[in-house]
C-alpha cells in the first residue's frame, strides 16, 4: 500500500530487498508504527499476492522486547506463529508503540491453496539486516531479513 | 568476493588470517570460480563466527557457502566448552536438523517409465506439501514429548517404517539427551498439525535415477548402480524447530552482555555451552533434531504406501538420513589430542570417514553417505566422507548447491506453468500446489551443484559416488 505525502511522495510503503538464500522485508512509514505496519505487509507478499487475500478475520497481537529492533523481529515473528497455527494469511494490520510494547491487529482469512498459490512459508525473522530507524528524510525504516 | 584479503594455501583452500577480533582464522574450501562467485557477505560472517568465545582452530566454510544470517550457509564451528566454547541459536538456524534422506527401490528407471505419471500424481496426493498444508496425526501433550525424545525410533514404534531403518539415520534415529520440557509450548502448538508434511521453499520428495556411476566399489558398497531408481526426501523439524530457533535466538541475544560476550552480529547469539541457557538451547534443540527424524520417517512410511500401491514389486530400505542444520557433540582429533567438541554445521552435512564407529557397520568401511541436494531440473548427488575429511573440517562437506539469484529475481524472470511445461519435454514431472513456488525455485536459480560437487570431492571433504536426475519432484 503506498500513501502519498503532501510532495508527492510515497511515504508508507514496503518492498523485498535482495539476499543470496532467504528474502529481505523492509516497509517504510511516517512514524515508527507505520514502518512495522509495512514490514509486516512485505512479510505477507512473500508468502502471496496481498490482492488475493481478503481481510475478513481479526488476529490480535502483543510483544514486548528490550530495543526497537528485537521488536521488529518480533512482531514478525508473531505474525509468523499466528499463520502458521492458524493456517491464515493477513493483508491489513494495525500497530501500536508504547515503551517498548507492541500491540497489533491483523487482519486476514484461512488460507486456500488453490487461490492463494502460497509461494513459501517464512521459517523467521532473523537479526540479520535487522534495522529500525528514523531516516534523514524524516521517515521511519524497519526490516530484516527472513529465513524461508 | 574480494579475494585479495586471503592467503591462497592451496588450489582450493584460501585462508583469512586472524585479524581484530577475530580469535582463528576463516577458511574457506573452494576453486577460485566458486570463490570470485561468493558475496562478500560470506567473508564477513565466515570472520564473524571466528570471533565467538571457544572457537577451535578455524571458522570454515563449505564450497556452497552462501550469504546467510549469523553464520554463513555452508559454515562450520568446533567450540571447546573447556575453553569457554559457546552453543550459538544463530549457528544451527530456524530449520533445526532440516536433512535429506535417500531411499533405495530395488527398480530400474525402466520399470518407472510406464507408472511415471501415476506415481507423480500418487504421491502429491499422499504426501502433504506446501504452505498451510497438515498432516493425518494428531498428538497428544504426552506423545508429543514422546516424539520429542524418541525421534524416529519413537516413529517406528507408532507403526511409521521399520526398525531396520534406524541404523541408517544419525545417531540411530534418536538424538540422545533431548529435553522435550525444554520445549516451549508455542513450539509444540506450531507442531500439532504439521507431523508428516514436507513444509515449502526447497523442500522436496524428489523420485530419482542413478545416471552416473562415479565410484564403484563405493556404489556397490552403498547398493547403487547405473539405473537405478532412488527416492530423496529433503525436509526438517516444521514449525516447531522454527520457533526453537526464534526463542532462543532473542533469549541468546539479550543474554549475551550477562555473559561478557561481544556479538559481532547478533544473529550469531550464543551462550556458553557451560550456562543455563546454553544446556535449556542444546536440551530443545536436540528435541527438535529428533522432531525432524520422526518428520522423515513418517513422510517415509507415506512414501512405502504409495509405492506399494502403485510399483507393488519396489522395496524401500533407506540407504541413508542426514541431517544439515545442528550442533552436535563429537570427538575430534585436534593437533594430536583428541577433544570433545561441540560441532555447528550451518547448511553443511556431516561427512565422517571410513572407520567412524558412528557409521553403520555395512557401510563403515567406505565412510559415510553424504546426500547432496541439486535442484528440481538438474542433479543430485551421492558422495562419501573421506578419512582427509576428518581433518579439514571436522568431518564436514557441503550439503547442496545454493541460489544464484533471489526469490523475486527468479518469478520476474519464469513462470511456473512454463517451468513445469518445460522439465515435462525433458522427462521431469514436478507437482506443487503453487505455481509461484515453482517459478521460485527454477531450476536455473540454482548455482551449478557439479561444481560444487566436484571441488568437494577434488578437495577431499568427501567422494563422489553416485549423480543422479530427478524423474518426479514433489515441491512444497
Amino acid at each position: 500500500m503506498n500513501m502519498a505525502n503532501e510532495a508527492g511522495h510515497a511515504v508508507q510503503h514496503w518492498e523485498h530487498f535482495a539476499h543470496e538464500a532467504d528474502m529481505g522485508v523492509r516497509g517504510i512509514g511516517s512514524t515508527c508504527a507505520e514502518a512495522f505496519e509495512q514490514a509486516a505487509l512485505a512479510l505477507s507478499a512473500i508468502v502471496t499476492d496481498l490482492a488475493a487475500i481478503c481481510p475478513t478475520q481479526k488476529v490480535e497481537i502483543a510483544c514486548t522486547a528490550p530495543d526497537v529492533e528485537l521488536l521488529l523481529a518480533d512482531w514478525l515473528n508473531a505474525i509468523i506463529f499466528e499463520m502458521a497455527t492458524r493456517h491464515m494469511l493477513f493483508s491489513r494490520y494495525e500497530v501500536k508503540l508504547a515503551d517498548g510494547h507492541l500491540a497489533g491487529v491483523a487482519w486476514g482469512e484461512p488460507v486456500e491453496a488453490a487461490r492463494h498459490q502460497p509461494a513459501v512459508e517464512p521459517k523467521g525473522a532473523t537479526y540479520t539486516s535487522l534495522v529500525v530507524r528514523r531516516q534523514q528524510d524524516g521517515n521511519w525504516l524497519a526490516q530484516c531479513i527472513v529465513d524461508v | 568476493m574480494d579475494i585479495s584479503c586471503f592467503k591462497h594455501l592451496s588450489e582450493f583452500e584460501w585462508h583469512l588470517p586472524a585479524t581484530g577480533a577475530m580469535r582463528v582464522p576463516a577458511v574457506i574450501y573452494a576453486d577460485e570460480a566458486l570463490m570470485r562467485a561468493m558475496d562478500d557477505k560470506v567473508r564477513e560472517q565466515a570472520a564473524n563466527v571466528a570471533m565467538l568465545p571457544g572457537i577451535v582452530r578455524a571458522s570454515y566454510a563449505m564450497p556452497d557457502a552462501h550469504w546467510g544470517y549469523g553464520f554463513p550457509i555452508g559454515g562450520v564451528a568446533a567450540f571447546d566448552p573447556e575453553q569457554g566454547g559457546v552453543v550459538s541459536a544463530g549457528g544451527v538456524g530456524f530449520d533445526i536438523s532440516c536433512g535429506v534422506r535417500c531411499l533405495h527401490t530395488g527398480l530400474k528407471a525402466g520399470d518407472l517409465t510406464p507408472l511415471q505419471e501415476r506415481l507423480a500424481d500418487a504421491l502429491f496426493y499422499a504426501i502433504p506439501a506446501g504452505v498451510g498444508s497438515t498432516g493425518q496425526l494428531r498428538l497428544s501433550a504426552t506423545e508429543m514429548d514422546a516424539m520429542l525424545s524418541g525421534g524416529a525410533s519413537w516413529a517406528v514404534k507408532r507403526g511409521f517404517g521399520d526398525a531396520a531403518d534406524l541404523e541408517r539415520i544419525e545417531e540411530g534415529g534418536q538424538m540422545q539427551s533431548a529435553e522435550p520440557s525444554q520445549v516451549s509450548e508455542q513450539a509444540k502448538k506450531r507442531q500439532r498439525d504439521e507431523m508428516g508434511t514436507l513444509g515449502s521453499g526447497n523442500h522436496y520428495l524428489e523420485v530419482q535415477r542413478v545416471v552416473e556411476v562415479c565410484d564403484e566399489r563405493i556404489a556397490q558398497a552403498y547398493g547403487l548402480a547405473q539405473d537405478d531408481v532412488v527416492v530423496s526426501i529433503h525436509c526438517g523439524s516444521r514449525g516447531l524447530g522454527h520457533q526453537i530457533g526464534t526463542e532462543f535466538l532473542k533469549q541468546m541475544a539479550v543474554a549475551a552482555a550477562s555473559h561478557h560476550i561481544v556479538l559481532p552480529d547478533r544473529e550469531l547469539a550464543c551462550a556458553p555451552i557451560d550456562s543455563a541457557i546454553g544446556r535449556q538451547y542444546l536440551g530443545a534443540m536436540r528435541a527438535a533434531i529428533n522432531c525432524a527424524l520422526a518428520n522423515r520417517q513418517i513422510l517415509t512410511h507415506l512414501l512405502r504406501q504409495v509405492f506399494a500401491e502403485v510399483l507393488p514389486q519396489a522395496r524401500l530400505p533407506l540407504l541413508y538420513d542426514v541431517s544439515h542444520n545442528t550442533c552436535k557433540v563429537e570427538e575430534h582429533e585436534v593437533d594430536g589430542h583428541k577433544r570433545r567438541l561441540f560441532v555447528h554445521r550451518k547448511g553443511a552435512t556431516r561427512a565422517f570417514g571410513p572407520g567412524h564407529p558412528d557409521i553403520p557397520p555395512a557401510l563403515r568401511p567406505f565412510g559415510q553417505p553424504v546426500l547432496i541436494g541439486g535442484s528440481m531440473g538438474t542433479a543430485s548427488y551421492i558422495l562419501a566422507g573421506t578419512e582427509r575429511g576428518m581433518q579439514l573440517a571436522y568431518g564436514s562437506a557441503c550439503h547442496g548447491a545454493g541460489r544464484a539469484m533471489s526469490r523475486h529475481e527468479a518469478t520476474r524472470r519464469w513462470r511456473g506453468r512454463e517451468v513445469i511445461d518445460q522439465l515435462a519435454e525433458r522427462g521431469i514431472l514436478i507437482r506443487s500446489p503453487s505455481f509461484r513456488g515453482v517459478a521460485e525455485e527454477a531450476p536455473d536459480a540454482y548455482k551449478d551443484v557439479s561444481a560444487v560437487v566436484e571441488v568437494s570431492d577434488k578437495v577431499g571433504l568427501a567422494r563422489k559416488v553416485a549423480r543422479l536426475a530427478p524423474l518426479v519432484c514433489i515441491k512444497g
